[in-house]
């Protein structure tokens, strides 16, 4: 055993000891003006003219409010959120389809023969371009335009989910399509089939279960983000999320803060069984 | 002298009839049709005001607005808002994932198991925690922190670090579970404690995995962090939310390239940031 004071005391010194104080304090000057900039004062928290709503708040959220007039209210909420989510997922799926099958390189004709040809390379990157625009606004920046468009309503959170989701999923179905085993597509093509032939014999089979459970688990996502769409006016839970803060009437909010969760693990479990029973 | 003669083997089963489309243990059937119901319903039981939406007013209002959008407001005065603003984000989006770094980290420590005898009587608990955070959205506790933060970029920080908090927890969690068990076992043979078998075995093993998921969820706060303020929690989205309000839409297109840009720069950032882990 070597005991401590038989070490000499150099081997005592922390080797990075410069290093690591260098570090720190690189990161406490650059986070500094950070923390300014995000206003971050948790002491505001513990300020009694915070403190005082937020535990009045808090104190209202128990017990949560369950007659049976407002669970109905609740149910037909949550199930226009599903709703919502279902139907601009499946318009989602109408704007991927057609855009990520003019995006796949394999179904090229041009391409067998080595370089793909100019025009159908361009309008490949066009369509891409498409996709990038559509996914890069957030769906919430979507159902603001439209509600100022058309109005209040699930209308807005439909076209929104569609317009964000089909730019994702075309994006996506396509890399699905071009990560698998090309190889009986192109054997497709080379002997005469069709394009269309090619996807529905070739294509389609090698990746049919990747693509339905990325479907599956963005629906899941889709049932986040229909209910945050509420919060400008989509319908559904988010809106009467919304309605019940503005009234401070926390027996409400908990209640729908509870069903939400609930619904968010139902879908888990859920879209985590697909995606499990489609292999 | 000639022995029976067989007839030759079909290549085919030649009376076998293909498999019928439909039968009762055809599950893909009974998913197809199971989401023909639900899509149907969905479209079915939502009020969609498709009339109201393709009218030749809406898209009157709808050209307009993108024609406007196409001419963003370059006015010094109006960017010497922007620029503040932009930052804002930006500090909200860092300050957010480092606080959910530090408490994910916290929480992951007890929600995952590291050895084989471990009886991680916390697992459970701290696991119900860490999903229950996760799957209420940013905006959502946004609108729940407004009460007790206030108006401005300190509420949505903190629902950014809560929210993130839940998914780096559980990312971590299982990235600390499915590290290599050999140098923490060596070290615990040794009667080293708990806290310093994870900061010299556990740690060191996990820390680039770590350092990738926060970057990535980086990336992701950083879209969050720009449509936050919709719901009065400081940054871009609040401009938008502002501009959007009163139809000001060179205003709002500017807000929207600041958005693009900012996210395409994190983007970038954390790519570079990635490279230079990875050398």
């Amino acid at each position: 055993m070597v005991s401590a004071a038989s070490v000499p005391a150099i081997g005592l010194r922390d080797p990075a000891w410069t290093r690591r104080v260098f570090w720190l304090l690189a990161a406490a000057v650059v986070l500094w003006p950070l923390l300014v900039l995000a206003e971050f004062k948790p002491w505001i928290l513990l300020s009694p003219e915070s403190l005082k709503p937020t535990l009045r708040f808090l104190a209202d959220f128990f017990p949560p409010r369950i007659d049976a007039q407002f669970l109905l209210l609740v149910a037909r909420e949550t199930w226009r959120t599903v709703a919502i989510a279902t139907a601009g997922l499946a318009l989602a799926i109408v704007v991927a389809i057609p855009t990520a099958l003019l995006s796949v390189r394999i179904l090229s004709v041009s391409a067998l023969g080595g370089r793909m040809a100019t025009l159908p390379a361009l309008m490949r990157v066009v369509v891409r371009g498409v996709l990038v625009v559509l996914r890069s606004v957030p769906e919430l920046i979507w159902a603001l335009v439209f509600v100022r468009v058309v109005g209040l309503g699930p209308t807005s959170g439909v076209l929104a989910i569609a317009l964000t989701y089909g730019g994702m999923l075309g994006k996506v179905y396509a890399e699905i399509l071009e990560s698998g085993e090309a190889h009986a597509t192109t054997s497709l093509l080379r002997n005469g089939a069709g394009r269309i032939q090619a996807f529905f014999y070739g294509l389609l089979p090698t990746n049919a279960a990747e693509l339905t459970s990325y479907t599956v688990y963005r629906w899941e996502c889709a049932i986040r983000s229909s209910a945050v769409l509420g919060f400008v006016g989509a319908g559904g839970l988010g809106q009467q999320i919304d309605a019940s803060m503005k009234m401070f009437n926390g027996a409400e909010v908990s209640t729908m803060l509870l069903v939400f969760v609930a619904l968010v693990a139902l879908t888990d479990r859920l879209s985590a069984w697909l995606r499990k029973a489609l292999g | 002298m000639m022995a029976t003669e067989r007839p030759p083997a079909a290549a085919n089963d030649v009376y076998r009839l293909p498999p019928p489309l439909f039968h009762a243990r055809c599950r893909a059937c009974w998913f197809l049709l199971a989401l023909a119901v639900l899509v149907a319903v969905s479209f079915w039981s939502l009020d969609l005001q498709w009339g109201r939406f393709f009218s030749a007013d809406a898209a009157v209002r709808m050209g307009r607005f993108l024609v406007e959008l196409l001419t963003p407001s370059i006015d010094s005065r109006f960017l010497a808002k922007l620029l503040p603003a932009t930052l804002e984000t930006l500090a909200m989006s860092v300050v957010g994932t480092l606080l959910a770094a530090v408490f994910g980290l916290l929480l992951a420590l007890p929600a995952s198991r590291t050895y084989a005898g471990d009886r991680a009587v916390w697992r459970p608990p701290t696991r119900l925690l860490l999903n229950v955070l996760r799957s209420v959205p940013e905006l959502m506790w946004a609108v729940l922190l407004l009460i007790a933060a206030g108006l401005g970029p300190f509420a949505g920080t903190l629902a950014l670090a809560i929210h993130t908090t839940g998914v780096l927890g559980r990312l971590f969690a299982e990235a600390i579970e499915n590290a290599p068990e050999g140098p923490g076992f060596a070290l615990r043979l040794r009667g080293v404690g708990e806290g310093r078998v994870f900061l010299y075995a556990g740690l060191p093993q996990v820390l680039p995995q770590l350092l990738s998921y926060t970057l990535y969820r980086w990336e992701n706060n950083i879209r969050a962090a720009a449509i936050l303020g919709v719901v009065g929690a400081g940054g871009l989205g609040q401009m938008l939310a502002f501009h959007l309000g009163l139809f000001q839409m060179a205003e709002t297109s500017s807000v929207l390239a600041a958005m693009l840009v900012l996210v395409a720069l994190v983007d970038a950032i954390s790519f570079g940031a990635r490279r230079w882990m990875t050398r």
